[in-house]
């Protein structure tokens, strides 16, 4: 055992890279099956939110990631916007991140054809704006169409039917924002919310879900996903598993590993004895 | 009159601004949300500065010959070879549709590459862990104790051992966690706004100097 | 063709002087705007109407309608008045249930511009009072008042960071966060930048500050040669100390990891505002054996830094990292207006829970924003 332990101190970190890479690998494509996802009372608040909603409104479903965090945030916006669809929720799209309206087009046209919904019917991509906050405060000042005059293939938007009528926040149902960070549901939360009294749910990272709390417990969202396990609740309230449940098993495996390394180093820190020897 | 000019203008700037936060009437807020504008524009130049640094110091490297130039040397051609793209094969404004040169290269090489770095995350979560979590203290043994409840209640397997599990570690990130993060916000938010004054009033030498002061 | 007739029916109705049922109907200038609005509000009949039509009047004028809302609303906010001009409103029913209801008139109301946001009082009250604060120990600091401050391990461990890495012979560096340079986290880095950039120039340590963005690769840059002259050092700063990376995120950690690994410094200050990345700068950072001190105020990524780095500066602590370092008299009169003000917030934050549980809650609402 000491012997062991002895070792474990030694332990070159590639080791432990290693079988972090085996325990997430191998349940990706094997399909092994560890424990089933339970929703929490956070993604339920996301869920029913939306199937709130009154057919035929119009959300404002802001992808602020970029594929650094493709992992966490792109199958909870697939999720949403397959949810959005098939309530009959009309989508305006916008994205604040660079990198982000390739991921909204294929979330929107990956849920567009499984609905059957049209472009510019059912929903719409503004795409990308720089300016953070700026664009926030000036959809709610100078009106959605005066900052994103046209969508993302140049249509102006007083052509596009989805966005007839839509002037501001006003007339923007709820806010279903996913984020990686800054810009994101923060400053939705700041800069529209808490002026214009929209309803939010938010979609984040799982390192800066515990951020959001706040607001949460304040009302000021009425739902949050928090990561990859977020996305996987989510999936299973709207019956439609994909990515994110698959990557909850890799997920276990890795985090009983970890706090298998925890103990393992506290272990392997206590002091050597000699054999024999008695204090 | 070097260091009292920017410092000038930081102050005017700073007060405004801070006026128009409190101020809705047009005289005041039109000029903020112009500022606002103009910020935007200054940062825009900036890349111009920093793209001629990038090249600058990779450049001179290349000619010198400097150690691991032939990794310099690749920087500076896939740069200069996807702005080229980027302008003149990809559609003009719309260089990031689908199916576009500009996208290829953003899909193929980009996303691939930021995706990977962000997923070195989970080795190094699990070194770190191994390394960190060395109970040397009570505060120690408590931080040990509810990372490992965490870890756990977080995924679907905690359930399975216990559903107490995830209700203690969703109780400790809405109640303990939640407590000492907003008193090291509010903290910081005095924080922030101690600089702010400090850097408004022209008290805080370092930002401004011009080599005048000891 | 119903509609056009239901319209018709509203205008001429509308447009008559005595309405057949009547409710109040409340119209106020909009508070704290810009102005050009004007805010309705009425207590909805018992069987409101499936629409509401919404008619305006000014001075010389007949009704005209102006907009057409839902009946479950009870508020409405004409975004088109001018200002100064006295306007007049009145509601009419539309469609299921409308026909015959109609609001009383209001009385007169203007669109004016306010001067002064009273919903942000309370930030206001709070502001002027730390600036009051902070000129008050400002102007004790220039008479020679001195306080002691608790010492800051981190912070105490920069000087000795650089000793070591002089020592050493390997350099530092100096990484300013991933924000731009509107983010308070980065300018009170370059605070920082100035105070370790002096003490570089001093022991001729060589130091290296990448940066994310080109905004704040101008002002560090600046801010580095000005630290060097300031210390009679000008001929020890090389241009190529601080550099552009690049702004994207991940791009600019795989870069600065290899920055730490072939250039192998010997201390590594990560001060700004990071975000995923932080567990991999400081992971590998800790790997090359350099020593790391971490300060931010993303609460989120402390704990990487708690985990990975050698002393970490939480919060408030390290937006006091420039008075401590510099020992400003007037910057540490700044840190002691801090302290007070936060001895105030605290008393008042346990005033108004016991108020709070007493079931008084005027200072709960005073100080909320939202």
């Amino acid at each position: 055992m000491t012997a062991f332990f002895s070792g474990m101190r030694r332990l070159d970190r590639r080791w432990i890279f290693l079988c972090v890479a085996l325990l997430v690998v191998v349940p990706l494509l094997t399909g092994f099956h560890i424990a089933p996802v339970l929703p929490s009372a956070r993604s339920r608040g996301f869920y029913d939110a939306i199937e709130k909603l009154p057919p035929g409104s119009t959300v404002l479903l802001p992808g602020d990631y970029d594929p650094g965090t493709i992992a966490e945030n792109y199958p909870m916006h697939l999720a949403a916007a397959r949810h959005l669809m098939r309530r009959n929720i009309k989508i305006i799209a916008v994205e604040l991140y660079p990198g982000g309206p390739p991921l909204a087009d294929q979330v929107l046209r990956i849920a567009g054809a499984e609905y059957k919904k049209r472009d510019g019917y059912d929903y719409v991509n503004l795409g990308y704006k720089s300016g953070n906050e700026a664009v926030m405060s000036a959809m709610g000042s100078a009106g959605i169409p005066r900052t994103f005059p046209a969508d993302r293939s140049g249509t102006p938007v007083g052509k596009i039917p989805v966005m007839k009528g839509i002037e501001n926040f006003g007339q923007i149902a709820m806010i279903v924002s996913v984020s990686a960070g800054y810009p994101g549901t923060k400053e939705w939360v700041q800069q529209v919310v808490s002026r214009y009294h929209v309803p939010m749910v938010a979609g984040v990272t799982a390192v800066s879900a515990p951020e959001y709390y706040p607001y949460l417990q304040a009302g000021q969202l009425q739902g949050l996903l928090g990561g990859m396990a977020g996305a996987a609740e989510y999936e299973v309230l709207v019956n439609a598993p994909g990515l994110a449940t698959r990557g909850m098993d890799a997920q276990s495996l890795a985090h009983i590993f970890i706090a298998l390394m925890i103990i393992l180093g506290n272990l392997a820190a206590l002091p050597q004895r000699a054999p024999g020897a008695r204090k | 009159m070097k260091r009292e000019i920017p410092l000038l203008i930081s102050m005017a700037a700073g007060i405004f601004v801070l006026i128009g936060f409190f101020v809705p009437h047009p005289a005041i807020r039109n000029i903020y949300d112009d500022i606002q504008g103009w910020v935007i524009i200054v940062v825009a130049f900036t890349y111009v500065l920093g793209m001629a640094n990038l090249f600058r110091i990779n450049v001179d490297q290349i000619q010198r010959g400097a150690k691991d130039w032939p990794y310099k040397l690749a920087l500076v051609l896939s740069m200069v070879a996807t702005m080229i793209v980027g302008f003149f094969f990809s559609r003009g404004s719309h260089y990031l549709d689908d199916g576009t040169a500009f996208s290829w290269i953003y899909l193929t090489f980009y996303s691939s590459m930021s995706a990977t770095m962000f997923s070195l995350l989970a080795f190094f979560i699990a070194s770190a862990a191994f390394r960190a979590f060395r109970v040397r203290s009570v505060e120690a043994l408590l931080l040990a104790i509810a990372a490992l409840i965490l870890i756990i209640g977080r995924v679907p397997i905690g359930n399975m051992i216990s559903p107490h599990v995830p209700q203690v570690a969703d109780w400790l990130m809405e109640i303990p966690q939640n407590a000492a993060k907003r008193g090291i916000l509010m903290g910081a938010a005095l924080g922030v706004i101690a600089t702010g004054f400090r850097v408004i009033l022209g008290i805080e030498r370092t930002y401004g100097s011009e080599g005048g002061g000891g | 063709m119903k509609k056009f007739a239901a319209w018709i029916l509203v205008l001429v109705l509308g447009a008559a002087s005595t309405p057949a049922f009547g409710f109040p109907l409340k119209a106020v200038d909009t508070p704290n705007d810009k102005g050009k609005n004007i805010t309705l509000s009425w207590t909805p009949p018992a069987h409101p109407p499936e629409q509401w039509v919404v008619l305006r009047t000014e001075p010389g004028k007949t009704f005209t309608v102006i907009d057409t809302i839902g009946g479950g609303l009870t508020s409405y906010t004409d975004e088109n008045a001018v200002n100064g001009v006295k306007y007049q409103y009145r509601l009419a029913g539309l469609g299921a249930g409308g026909a015959g209801i109609f609001s009383d008139d209001s009385q007169t109301a203007a669109a004016e511009p306010s001067w002064f946001d009273t919903g942000k009082l309370n930030v206001f009250i709070v502001i002027t009072l730390f600036l009051a604060l902070v000129l008050y120990y400002i102007a004790q600091a220039q008479r020679g008042k001195q306080w002691s401050f608790r010492p800051i391990a981190g912070l105490a461990a920069i000087e000795e960071a650089i000793g070591r890495s002089t020592e050493m012979g390997k350099g530092v560096l100096y990484i300013p966060g991933v924000q731009d340079i509107d983010d308070i986290q980065t300018i009170a880095s370059m605070i920082i930048l100035g105070n370790v950039a002096r003490m570089t120039a001093k022991y001729e340590t060589p130091l290296m500050v990448p940066t994310n963005s080109p905004a704040v690769y101008t002002v560090a840059d600046e801010v580095v040669k000005g630290a060097y002259a300031d210390v009679g050092r000008s001929d020890a700063y090389r241009s190529d100390m601080v550099r552009y990376i690049t702004s994207e995120q991940f791009a600019y950690v795989a870069a600065v990891n290899g920055m730490m690994l072939r250039e192998r410094p010997a201390a590594n200050l990560l001060l700004g505002a990071f975000f995923a990345e932080s567990l991999l700068l400081a992971e590998t950072g800790h790997e090359t054996g350099a020593i790391q001190i971490a300060g931010t105020a993303n609460v989120h990524q402390l704990p990487f830094f708690v985990v990975a780095c050698d002393y970490t500066l939480i919060g408030e602590e390290y937006y006091a990292a420039s008075a401590y370092l510099s020992k400003d008299a007037k910057l540490l009169g700044s840190l002691k207006a801090s302290d007070t003000i936060k001895i105030l917030l605290v008393v008042v934050i346990l005033a108004g829970c016991v108020l709070l549980t007493l079931g008084n809650p005027v200072l709960a609402e005073f100080f909320a924003t939202q």
